[in-house]
């Protein structure tokens, strides 16, 4: 590939340091979402140096600079913007009129993510072309080392933002379903903002593990009924709070038949999403509870339990992350040793070899949870 | 097909000057013909069973050969998918009740036994393949590969679990303002 050049007079151009693999990119690496394009390149997850600034940049950021990128590019100016409402800004996405038609509106350009949310190419490389790095940036205090501030970019505020919309209060139990490396961060989260008690969802053993480590009780979903025991763990009420990191690529499993459903209807297009979560979640929640969604969810998903959401009286809160709302604390409690997010990692390898991990980190081979890529 | 992506991209992204080494390993490649594979004969079955059965001597069974065109372009959608080892074993499935029922025309009164035959061999290499592919492929995926480790030493709290607990209480007031 050839290097990306300064477009705009709002671009910065960055020599990546270090990036990552997401979760969220394994659904563009299994061609689920659509309009991805030969030569298009992945990543979301990226920091590095500023190497070369645009004269619109306007001194908020110059050579040399260390900055960690978020994966929602933003303009900081539109109303959205001003609201806080990062990821869903209005002037960011340069196929606006493909998200509109798809979405109703559209939402911010992502980084790495197809050409529905901008096509911009992503940071899996040597150098990224940020755009609109005026506002598009977060500046890495030198304390911090690239494995500690990486994940500012998006798994760290992801599980953040994803327990802190659950408005946890400290007699709460909050229920994470999926340990993925944002699970592992919304456990972590929910832990610093006071749940009396974190659950943790998924059959990996070695993620179970982790989110044990972390603070959490643990229900391995093939060897145990998973609304059986949060309703032990409750005292039959339910969790208050669920978090969903799991998306639309549930796990397919003979043991429950609506996954292998979704399964087929997906491959044949007649729905998007395996929301087998989201069902068990609607379900498990305790009435006036709230349900927070940051797994990806990408198109229509078939019977969602309407009924149970309305009469239990449920509260939903989705979204992409607003990755900046979230920046100064986050750095601020990274820096006071409250969390130090680069627990999760646990590969770390040339970028060349990113092929690899890609497998790997789909199948859970040598339990890998999270890979980071050096170019 | 890379300069028609190149020519798409606007201006400065970084364009494709060659293309590097494929991903793909051989048993990702032998799934994926075996795909593309079972949708031509698929199409072939459903579009033109007089041919199928002309070549076979089992005239009046177009309705059987349509079926089992339907059923190859499943397992051809689903080989070619994700689930590929799933449409690999529906495949090998597929390949038996094929043998069985060309066995069934095998009867010295066809005087087409010896296409028939030949169609048999040719089946039975078919499955053979299919489920080498399928062994392949499992054997790629195996969650078992590799080194096992647990993480039961990583909190991710520098102070532990203890001091971390409610230590971002009372929650502030979330922060809109630009960084
Ligand atoms: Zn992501
Ligand atoms: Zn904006």
């Amino acid at each position: 590939m050839s290097d990306p050049e300064i477009e705009h007079e709002r671009d910065a151009i960055i020599r990546v340091t270090s990036c990552a693999i997401c979760g969220s990119d394994l659904h563009l690496f299994h061609n689920y979402i659509p309009a991805m394009m030969p030569g298009d390149i992945m990543g979301h997850e990226t920091m590095g140096e500023v190497v070369e600034v645009g004269s619109g940049v306007n001194g908020k950021l110059k050579k040399g600079d260390r900055i960690v990128v978020p994966f929602t590019i933003i303009c900081g100016e539109c109303e959205q913007c001003r609201r806080g409402n990062f990821s869903v800004c209005e002037t960011t996405n340069r196929n606006r009129h493909l998200a509109e038609k798809v979405f109703g509106h559209t939402t911010a350009g992502l980084f790495g993510y197809t050409h529905l949310t901008g096509g911009y190419p992503g940071g899996q490389a040597d150098y990224l072309r940020v755009p609109f790095a005026d506002a598009t940036h977060i500046k890495v205090p030198d304390s911090l080392t690239d494995e500690q501030a990486l994940f500012l970019s998006d798994i760290f505020p992801t599980g953040w933002q994803a327990a802190a919309q659950c408005d946890i209060e400290p007699d709460d139990t909050v229920a994470v379903w999926g340990c993925g490396p944002v699970g592992q961060m919304a456990i972590r989260s929910a832990i610093l903002l006071g749940a009396k008690q974190v659950i943790a969802i998924d059959r990996i053993p070695e993620r179970l593990a982790m989110a044990e480590a972390g603070g959490a009780i643990t229900i391995n979903f093939d060897s145990e009924s998973v609304v059986g025991r949060l309703n032990e763990l409750t005292d039959n009420k339910g969790p208050e709070k669920c978090i969903d990191c799991v998306g639309f690529e549930s796990h397919v499993s003979m043991a429950q038949p609506d996954s292998v459903l979704d399964r087929a209807k997906q491959m044949f297009m007649l729905e998007n999403d395996r929301p087998h979560a989201l069902r068990e979640i609607i379900y498990a929640c305790r009435p006036g509870g709230i349900v927070s969604i940051p797994g990806v969810y990408s198109g229509f998903s078939d019977m969602v339990p309407m009924g149970a959401l309305m009469n239990k009286g449920l509260t939903i809160r989705t979204g992409q992350t607003h990755v900046n709302r979230w920046t100064d604390e986050l750095v601020r409690r990274i820096e006071d040793g409250q969390i130090d997010p680069s627990f999760v990692i646990t590969h770390t390898v040339p970028l060349a070899q990113g092929p690899e991990m890609y497998r790997a980190f789909r199948d859970k081979q040598d339990s890998c949870v999270k890979v980071v890529l050096k170019p | 097909m890379f300069h028609f992506s190149n020519l798409v991209r606007s201006k400065s992204d970084p364009k494709i000057i060659s293309t590097g080494p494929s991903s793909l390993t051989s048993a990702d490649r032998l799934a994926r013909g075996l795909g593309w594979f079972s949708i031509a004969l698929g199409t072939l079955e459903l579009l033109a069973p007089h041919r199928v059965t002309y070549a076979l001597g089992m005239d009046g069974r177009e309705g059987l050969v349509r079926a089992y065109g339907v059923r190859e372009l499943l397992a051809g959608v689903l080989t070619l998918s994700v689930e590929k080892r799933a449409g690999l074993l529906s495949r090998v499935a597929g390949d038996g009740l094929d043998m069985a029922t060309l066995l069934g025309e095998l009867r010295p009164s066809n005087p087409r036994a010896g296409t028939v035959l030949a169609a048999l061999v040719m089946v039975g290499g078919i499955a053979l393949l299919d489920y080498t592919a399928a062994q392949d492929v499992a054997a790629q995926h195996d969650a078992r590969r590799g080194r096992k480790r647990l993480y039961n030493d990583r909190s991710g709290f520098p102070k532990g679990i203890a001091a971390a607990r409610g230590a971002a209480l009372p929650r502030p007031a979330r922060s809109t303002a630009l960084s």
